[in-house]
């Protein structure tokens, strides 16, 4: 679905490449966690796939269109393909929930019978029905990633990316939208995640990528987060994350210690265990 | 559905901009007005041109009985010399000359008498005083050139004239009017492009959002942008509105209203070469749209 083949990307000539080489697979269906310190190479990941950069060097292939070569009057039909939710949710301010989703249909030219038919069955797959009239500010941040993912997924994607997108949540609505975005991937859709997020990756044991000044230093197919002091050296143990544009940033939440705090009962990965919602996997989520 | 959405982008554009979008409309307005103008004054001229060039005539003077010409020498053109001059224009200008009208001494003092029927600066004068001449009509005024090599240094002939050169001293102030209303225009429409450029960069920053959703989820190059193209585009054809508007109150309050009734002789331009220039005026502002559009829009809504 997503295969990078010795891709290299160089922002500025001479600087360090934001990725080195780096050789990757994504299968369809997947469920992959992106992770590594800031700068080590996956936001540049993420977007060289939505072709928002070109590679300096190698083969980025995209649901089987060589992106790197793609012409740029054929990037919007690449992009219907793809989803993306963002750690800051990126709503429209001006618009309801409804409208949000529905403006994502409506840029693309769909008929109003079929955004009529489907942004209601969207909301009501991410829990946000009956929140259909509101406007952003009117809901809880999980609610407004809620919205994002209804947004990024109402026309069906094969892929979704999705870039820390737990990064502003505390962690039991953390919980909720990695429930949601493990439901998706059970419709078939391929979810790229670059997180830092270290309990969500040991819960869900899904394939693991680390990156590390734009190199691959390790992929586990039922990989966990890994040492914190490794991963993030500059932050060390202590449970930090960084946002966006602000280099790191305390997260008061987490500094409480919470030793029982367990994202599920019991210490198996989210992927062997019984499925939050019963849903027969297919090619889409609306067609179960 | 895309249409609606489109024209519901482009109104809440307009509204989130208003300030600008007004400017470019006056601007637009003020430098198609000048562009108008010239146009009106070129209009004019031809107007001119085609009334006043079928009244007017090559003029052959003919010997008097006192002149210093070297083809006077003889003294005053003969008979003989003034058939053999009908002649000439018979065969070697029968493709030039239209008609030939022999204006005598007589024909031309009847003239005199009627123009100044007090006599000339309180000098009597007789018919002797006047100068007979050949009015030549041309098919073509244009060949003038022509005609005039012809029957110029013939014996009987003082001198060749061609009275359109009347009009010159006119027609030179009517095209530097219209050079100064031509580079005026320039210079505003140099404005208003740069303004539209500002006002299509301040509406993509000011949705920058919007498209950049956009632009995720892929929206076609041309859907992004054409909000924007279409308040640029609209702007412009407004501000080309008020031009038209406003020169067809001018020509019909300066031109049909006033300049009409007091100077009546002349041919003006009327409200109808007004509406024939409309449209050019509007093809100019949806190229000044056309031009701001696409200096700005790679820049600011790039896919």
């Amino acid at each position: 679905m997503i295969r990078f083949q010795n891709v290299s990307k160089v922002y500025a000539r001479g600087a360090r490449p934001a990725l080195d080489d780096v050789s990757v697979d994504v299968e369809r269906g997947e469920f992959v966690f992106l992770v590594g310190a800031s700068g080590s190479g996956k936001s540049t990941f993420l977007s060289l796939v939505l072709r928002e950069q070109r590679p300096s060097r190698g083969h980025v292939y995209v649901a089987g269109r060589d992106v790197a070569n793609l012409s740029a009057w054929r990037v919007p039909s690449l992009r219907r393909q793809l989803g993306v939710v963002f750690q800051d949710f990126r709503l429209l301010q001006n618009k309801t929930v409804y409208e949000n989703v529905a403006f994502a249909l409506q840029v693309i030219g769909k008929p109003r019978h079929v955004i009529r038919d489907t942004v209601p069955e969207v909301l009501e797959m991410v829990g946000l029905n009956g929140k259909e009239k509101r406007m952003p500010t009117e809901l809880s941040g999980g609610e407004q990633q809620r919205a994002a993912i209804a947004r990024a997924i109402v026309n069906r994607p094969q892929i979704l990316l999705a870039d820390e997108p737990t990064g502003n949540l505390d962690p039991t609505t953390s919980l909720g939208i990695m429930r949601l975005l493990d439901r998706i991937n059970r419709t078939g859709t391929t979810v790229v995640m670059a997180t830092h997020d270290d309990e969500i990756v040991n819960e869900m044991r899904r394939r693991v990528v680390e990156l590390r000044t734009g190199e691959i230093v390790r992929d586990e197919a039922r990989g966990v987060y890994g040492e914190r002091e490794r991963i993030l050296p500059d932050v060390g143990r202590s449970p930090v994350l960084d946002a966006p544009g602000s280099g790191t940033r305390v997260v008061p939440a987490r500094l409480v210690p919470q030793p029982e705090r367990r994202l599920l009962p019991d210490r198996q990965p989210l992927a062997d265990r019984q499925p939050l919602e019963r849903r027969p996997a297919g090619p889409a989520f609306g067609e179960a | 559905m895309r249409l609606q959405f489109v024209v519901s982008e482009v109104v809440s554009g307009l509204r989130r901009n208003t300030t600008m979008v007004v400017a470019v409309v006056l601007v637009t307005f003020v430098s198609l007005t000048f562009v108008g103008s010239a146009a009106l004054l070129q209009a004019q001229i031809g107007k001119l041109k085609d009334d006043w060039y079928d009244l007017v005539e090559v003029s052959v003077f003919l010997c008097p009985t006192s002149s210093l010409a070297p083809t006077c020498a003889a003294g005053e053109a003969t008979d003989e010399q003034i058939e053999a001059l009908q002649a000439v224009i018979g065969t070697e200008l029968s493709g030039e000359v239209q008609q030939v009208y022999v204006e005598s001494k007589e024909d031309a003092f009847a003239d005199f008498e009627e123009r100044y029927p007090d006599g000339y600066q309180g000098t009597q004068l007789t018919a002797e005083d006047m100068q007979a001449s050949l009015r030549l009509k041309l098919a073509d005024p244009g060949q003038y050139g022509v005609v005039s090599d012809v029957l110029s240094g013939r014996a009987g002939v003082e001198v060749v004239e061609d009275q359109r050169a009347i009009f010159d001293p006119l027609f030179l102030a009517l095209n530097r009017a219209t050079l100064l209303s031509a580079g005026l225009a320039a210079v505003m429409l140099l404005a208003a492009v740069l303004l539209i450029t500002t006002t299509i960069r301040l509406s993509a920053v000011s949705r920058r959002k919007e498209t950049e959703i956009m632009r995720l989820v892929g929206a076609s190059n041309l859907f992004v942008q054409l909000p924007f193209l279409l308040e640029g585009a609209l702007a412009a054809v407004a501000g080309s509105v008020l031009a038209s508007g406003g020169l067809w109150l001018a020509v019909r309050f300066l031109v049909t209203d006033w300049l009409e009734q007091s100077v009546s002789w002349v041919a003006y331009v009327s409200e109808a070469d007004v509406l024939a220039i409309a449209p050019l005026l509007m093809v100019v502002a949806v190229g000044l749209a056309a031009i701001a559009s696409f200096f700005t829009l790679n820049r600011y809504t790039r896919i």
